[in-house]
């Protein structure tokens, strides 16, 4: 899918590649996909991002590539590329879906939490989980391909509310 | 996706036996707590103890069952492991949910106050 020196932007400063998946665009495929790359993640140094901010944001951004860019059709691949740099991990997430709505990744603002039980919102979570856990994300569309690259710091923490 | 469930007077212990709550089987999940709710006491505590993960799907699905419960029924929390507890505290469903540590911290109250 492209090569490689063509994106140098996304990786990590003094990155080392610890990961590089190429499988299809659907649910299955993808949970398994999430289970080998958080096995590698656990093998990591001590003082690396932590497993559950890793777990919680990949977990989303690919299911947002199951169930929108592919639209729960499973036809495509997803590449999934993860550097070791000094201070975060660098990922980048491509796949041959549809666009993002807008040409840009979702806001993910933060829902009114103050309504009445039935007004409780049961969605819209996913894009502000991913927008509070990771740092300098870009989304682009590359020709065919969709494009986003992002970073999580080492020490990035759960904010405190 | 088969929770277990246990009625000890007024209050029904659903425990989930999945060790990820996510897009996978959230919907199956919904329908499951709807139909444990239906027959359920007034009291709803759903013990996720053995949860290891839950996404944003997943933590939809147990506002869904909240709401499901309500106004009948009060539907509250037990046993978060640390990543589920992460999710819950980011997105401040913590303020919206009674959390208690453990489920043995409601079944104790119960034992002591009979």
């Amino acid at each position: 899918m492209g090569t490689a020196d063509q994106h140098r932007g996304w990786r990590a400063a003094s990155g080392a590649p610890v990961l590089h998946l190429l499988f299809p665009g659907e649910a299955s495929s993808v949970r398994r996909a999430l289970k080998t790359a958080m096995a590698v993640f656990g093998d990591m140094p001590r003082g690396s991002a932590p497993i559950s901010v890793v777990e919680i944001v990949l977990a989303e951004v690919l299911n947002n590539v199951v169930e929108h860019a592919y639209a729960e059709h499973g036809r495509g691949l997803v590449e999934l590329e993860v550097e070791h740099g000094t201070a975060s991990l660098a990922f980048r997430i491509r796949d041959e879906g549809l666009p993002m709505p807008g040409g840009d990744a979702p806001a993910g603002l933060a829902h009114d939490l103050d309504v009445s039980a039935q007004d409780l919102p049961e969605g819209g979570f996913g894009w502000f989980l991913i927008r509070e856990l990771t740092e300098d994300l870009r989304y682009r569309r590359v020709g065919t391909r969709n494009e986003l690259t992002f970073r999580i710091a080492h020490d990035a923490q759960v904010p405190d509310r | 996706m088969d929770p277990s469930f246990e009625d000890i007077g007024d209050l029904r212990i659903i425990k989930v036996q999945e060790d990820r709550i996510d897009a996978a089987v959230a919907i199956q999940f919904k329908d499951r707590m709807r139909e444990l709710t239906d027959t359920a006491p007034p009291n709803l505590l759903l013990d996720l103890s053995r949860v290891a993960f839950l996404d944003s799907s997943g933590l939809g699905a147990v506002v869904a069952a909240f709401k499901q419960a309500a106004p009948d029924r009060r539907l509250e929390l037990a046993g978060l492991t640390p990543t589920v507890e992460k999710v819950f505290k980011l997105t401040r469903m913590d303020s919206v949910f009674t959390i208690h540590a453990c489920a043995g911290d409601v079944t104790g109250l119960l034992a002591n106050a009979s």
